[in-house]
């Protein structure tokens, strides 16, 4: 009874019941479809992360993170690559020998991390040669071949088949070059890997480095992303001379961003969830303070407080699960028609976004858990917006309010 | 005429005691001063007097909608005095029924669910509210004008439909302030007709405030209060005698 006349009540002024149910089912809209858009932008760096960069786990020397000294390499790397060749869990790895080091044009010079790697075995783990815009990726017979990033190419005024000397040291710490050609540039989503990462055969770092056939880096990707902490573990235990790092260790930031998202997402959903209750309260105020005879009346012919507090809270509870489910479908289409077909942002942001590592195609992606929390959240907000102007209505007092004009 | 005698309290609706309510201001005003009265079943009562004469208040007082300054309204054997806010509520539903100046209907409910209303507070079983929803408004004379809304009815049908509302729970008695103020003659003769004979047929106790002379010719009863005092309490069945 007490549903039913909530329920004609909200009817009585169509238009401000739907100023209300509109308010709230866009910023149930907004607020969900941010959380989506933020969370398709996390996933996608993290899935970017792992498949480009850092992958799901690294092998180093204990030692070589602290200066990065090219004398700390995996001892029998080559055994330990035999292993995770037999391993089902490992889906790809890439060795790689590592060199911190300058790359000289003729017209200029700039710092770079020289990544000697096997061309097949790196191409599979990151994709590499996809990147690639113009010239080609490394072949396992190239020699003195480099593949570079365009922003470098760019600083350094270098193109294709363009000739570029690379210095390091080497594992006696003598300082060492090498002339090299570039033979293929890539462009990244990510500017600051772009400027930094050199491509070259892993033959030629070794050899110019001079410390045999050991690696300084393994980095492999599972078949199954939950096996990565228990992988990891094994491989530390099998290996105890060796440091083994998953993604959370390599890349903290990343990590916290992603495990600080759920909490952030839903500070702002209750932000906005916040403001639309003031709009909630004051039209419920105001219908209240319109119908003050009428409660009044309702008092006097026995109607007890706690009928006329479930009254008003069923008035502003029936507007707000009006709201709810269409701007959750609402939200839901157009999460799934842009987690389809992305959202491109690159004509806005592209700069701003690689900076950071995004790339400017966004997927919007959503979680059913999350629908059922935003549902709660705004259930528990409804319900909080309604005490305000049903206390209101308990206040009145049935002698006046009867005889109010 | 002559003033009621031999009233006992056994077939008291309603008994006042030293009744008061005294409104604090810069200057206190007394609403009510002092009142003894004793209301019995059946009686159709029309309280009378100027404005401001306190008429309303006592109403007020008597339905339990206000509370006294001092004295005492003992309705069916109880002090509501004593009763809290929600037992209040709940005595009002279940003994008074109230009809209003200015209608007070439910505008987003038809005539039948106005009367009805009521008797879904008292949770009344679906079969007996029906059958008593529609017995009320063949006695208003509205069986025609059942699912209509206020807004499609006359004052008068509106005022009949309160009415009905106001019996809806089967009350100890009805208490009306000004019911015919904001109708037509007619109209008000009418609703005049249909009370006084839900009063004989049914024995149903009605206490009016009025200014209206038809009223007071139609009440078998009429107090006059003057400053808030009861100045005459005159039963027209002994004057007739």
């Amino acid at each position: 009874m007490l549903a039913q006349l909530a329920w004609k009540n909200i009817w009585r002024n169509k238009i401000r019941s739907l100023v209300v149910i509109t308010s709230v089912m866009l910023g149930i809209w907004a607020g969900t479809f941010i959380m989506s858009y933020v969370f398709g932008m996390m996933e996608q760096r993290l899935s970017d992360a792992i498949e480009n960069e850092i992958s799901h786990i690294q092998i180093h020397h204990p030692d070589y993170d602290a200066d990065n000294d090219p004398v700390f390499v995996i001892p029998q790397s080559q055994q330990l690559l035999d292993l995770l060749d037999e391993d089902e869990k490992v889906d790809c790895y890439s060795a790689r020998v590592l060199a911190y080091g300058m790359i000289n044009s003729a017209s200029t010079s700039a710092g770079g991390k020289l990544i000697g790697v096997n061309p097949a075995q790196e191409d599979k783990l990151t994709n590499i040669s996809q990147f690639i815009s113009s010239g080609e990726f490394l072949d396992d017979t190239d020699k003195n071949k480099i593949v570079i990033g365009k922003r470098l190419a760019d600083k350094l005024k270098v193109k294709i088949r363009s000739k570029v000397v690379l210095t390091f040291q080497d594992v006696d710490k003598n300082i060492i070059a090498g002339a090299f050609r570039v033979i293929g540039i890539y462009e990244s989503y990510n500017s600051s890997l772009e400027e930094l990462n050199i491509y070259l055969n892993d033959k030629d770092l070794l050899r110019l480095l001079g410390n045999g056939a050991n690696h300084h880096e393994i980095a492999l990707l599972m078949n199954d992303s939950k096996e990565v902490d228990a992988y990891s573990t094994q491989l530390s235990s099998a290996n105890p001379g060796l440091k083994v790092e998953t993604w959370k260790e390599l890349s903290p930031e990343l990590n916290l961003m992603i495990e600080t998202m759920d909490q952030s997402m839903m500070i702002f959903l209750i932000i906005i969830l916040v403001a639309l209750s003031f709009g909630i309260v004051n039209t419920m105020l105001m219908a209240v303070l319109e119908r003050v005879r009428e409660i009044g009346m309702l008092m006097a012919i026995g109607m007890n407080r706690t009928r006329l507090f479930a009254m008003i809270s069923l008035e502003t509870i029936f507007m707000v699960m009006i709201a709810t489910p269409a701007g959750l479908l609402l939200a839901f289409t157009t999460i799934e028609y842009l987690g389809t077909y992305g959202l491109d942002l690159s004509a806005i942001y592209a700069e701003g976004y690689a900076q950071y590592g995004f790339k400017p195609l966004i997927y919007p992606t959503l979680g059913v858990d999350y629908y059922i929390k935003i549902v709660q959240l705004v259930f528990i907000t409804a319900i909080l917006s309604s005490i305000y102007p049903a206390i209101t209505a308990l206040r009145l007092n049935p002698v006046t309010a009867i005889r109010k004009i | 005429m002559s003033y009621p005698q031999n009233h006992t309290n056994e077939d008291s609706v309603i008994l006042t005691e030293k009744l008061s309510k005294t409104y604090e201001g810069i200057v206190p005003v007394k609403a009510v001063n002092q009142v003894d009265l004793e209301v019995k079943k059946g009686e159709f009562i029309a309280l009378v007097g100027p404005s401001g004469s306190g008429k309303t208040t006592l109403l007020n007082l008597l339905g339990g909608l206000d509370s006294p300054t001092s004295g005492s309204v003992i309705i069916h054997n109880q002090d509501i005095a004593q009763l809290t806010k929600n037992q209040l509520i709940d005595f009002r539903l279940r003994n008074i029924g109230f009809v209003f100046q200015a209608y007070n209907l439910i505008p987003v409910l038809t005539a039948r669910e106005n009367v009805e209303f009521v008797m879904l507070l008292q949770k009344i079983p679906v079969e007996v509210r029906n059958a008593r929803v529609d017995q009320l408004l063949k006695e208003v004379g509205l069986s025609e004008q059942a699912n209509k809304k206020p807004s499609k009815l006359s004052g008068g049908q509106q005022q009949r439909v309160a009415v009905a509302r106001a019996l809806a729970s089967k009350p100890q008695f009805v208490l009306a302030d000004e019911p015919t103020a904001n109708l037509d003659s007619k109209t008000a003769f009418n609703l005049l007709d249909m009370m006084a004979k839900l009063n004989e047929d049914e024995g149903i106790t009605f206490i009016f405030s009025t200014h209206d002379q038809r009223v007071i010719e139609r009440a078998k009863r009429v107090i006059t209060l003057v400053d808030g005092s009861l100045e005459s309490d005159i039963v027209k069945e002994v004057l007739v005698a």
